[in-house]
């Protein structure tokens, strides 16, 4: 027996979608919205293979307050670098390795430090414990890895708990 | 409705900084596509004349004041995400489709 | 028109072309793939996203009711870009390995073990953060 709402948080972003594609919030298309949220993840359930419980809802949104203002704070350090002399930028990459498990949690990670000040994801190794990040000032790696710890990865693993 | 459309003295002047600027960066991205040197190179410049490409789309809306070019910019930015994506994994597996 | 929303709109759009041409810029200076790979990522994704901010306020201002679908792009954007430049910087590692990409050799894969070291890495980490912003 299928439970009537699996994924309700999928539900809720595809209302979202929905209501913002069509840029109205008349009554109808609220009806159309909820319709089709219910519906696409009851006949698409199977390809969710990998369920995630968020065990602290309130840990990731301040995560992703500390992740916006992370990103404009970047990019003024970035458009710093780019108008600047080439040779101030001394690029490296770094083997992080991961303690996130799962592949919501790491590809959640992989994605803040790409868009977060001077880190790129570049790749992951085959067995997933590491992470290869490629940093526009890569003179101290150790720094660099402990701040996407402290300020990322441990929110994350606070917040999510794999199934 | 004519009120609406016409824009004033500041919005215009900062729209026409904007599309130069924009249209720079659009010309910017080309050189890189054409130079290269490599082939990753070359799917990056694309990556980001997607983007570009977006940002003159939002900007032509708010100049002519009506959101007709919208959904081309949220198609652009869907194909191009498709497009990167595939390019991206030909070079890596040299099949798109496993 | 109102001269403060004007205002407004005017500067989060001359923001927004300001960091799309700064992306580029940086497309056509940086050195190497990799270091080309941080710039579109970064600055387009914001620059887009504040233009779009721009048009979203532009259209609930002048046009009755409110609108919200520029945001709809730019929330597509913001997932969307991390994901194509972790595959793009896949291929090129790819393309590396096998030797068909003339990458300068400056570019040395770094091993760090930073297992067990948080506690006494936090101090390093300010020294880092203190050294990028100055």
């Amino acid at each position: 027996m299928k439970p009537l709402l699996p994924h309700p948080i999928l539900s809720l972003m595809l209302l979202g979608l929905w209501l913002l594609l069509v840029n109205s919030i008349a009554p109808g298309q609220i009806l159309l919205g909820a319709l089709l949220a219910w519906l696409i993840p009851l006949y698409t359930v199977r390809f969710w293979t990998a369920q995630v419980r968020i065990r602290r809802p309130l840990s990731l949104l301040r995560l992703a307050g500390t992740v916006l203002v992370d990103i404009v704070v970047a990019n003024l350090a970035v458009a710093r670098l780019i108008v600047g002399p080439m040779a101030r930028i001394q690029p490296a990459f770094i083997r992080m390795p991961l303690r996130l498990q799962g592949n919501v949690g790491v590809s959640l990670l992989a994605n803040i430090v790409t868009l977060t000040p001077g880190t790129l994801s570049a790749s992951l190794s085959p067995d997933r414990s590491e992470l290869i990040i490629h940093a526009l000032q890569g003179h101290d790696p150790g720094a660099i890895i402990a701040d996407i710890r402290t300020r990322y990865e441990q929110p994350l693993l606070d917040a999510l708990e794999q199934r | 409705m004519s009120d609406l459309t016409e824009t004033g003295l500041i919005l215009n002047s900062a729209l026409m900084i904007g599309f130069l600027l924009v249209t720079a960066a659009v010309l910017l991205s080309l050189w890189r596509l054409i130079v290269g040197p490599d082939k990753p190179d070359r799917i990056l410049a694309l990556d980001t004349l997607y983007v570009n490409t977006i940002a003159l789309l939002v900007l032509l809306d708010i100049k002519l004041a009506s959101s007709l070019y919208f959904e081309a910019a949220l198609l652009i930015a869907l194909f191009g995400f498709v497009g990167t994506v595939a390019l991206a994994k030909f070079l890596t597996r040299g099949d798109i489709i496993e | 028109m109102d001269l403060l929303m004007e205002s407004l709109i005017a500067v989060l759009i001359l923001i927004g072309a300001a960091f799309t041409c700064l992306g580029s810029i940086g497309l056509v200076r940086l050195r190497d793939f990799y270091e080309r790979l941080h710039t579109p990522t970064k600055a387009t994704t914001l620059g887009v996203g504040s233009l779009l901010i721009a048009s979203a306020i532009f259209f609930s201002w002048t046009m009755p009711g409110i609108s919200l679908h520029e945001v709809l792009v730019a929330v597509f954007l913001f997932i969307t870009a991390p994901v194509s430049a972790h595959l793009m910087a896949k291929a090129a590692l790819h393309l590396r390995e096998r030797g068909e990409t003339g990458l300068p050799p400056e570019t040395t894969l770094q091993r760090h073990d930073g297992s067990g070291r948080l506690s006494e890495d936090k101090d390093g980490n300010q020294d880092g953060n203190a050294a990028d912003s100055g």
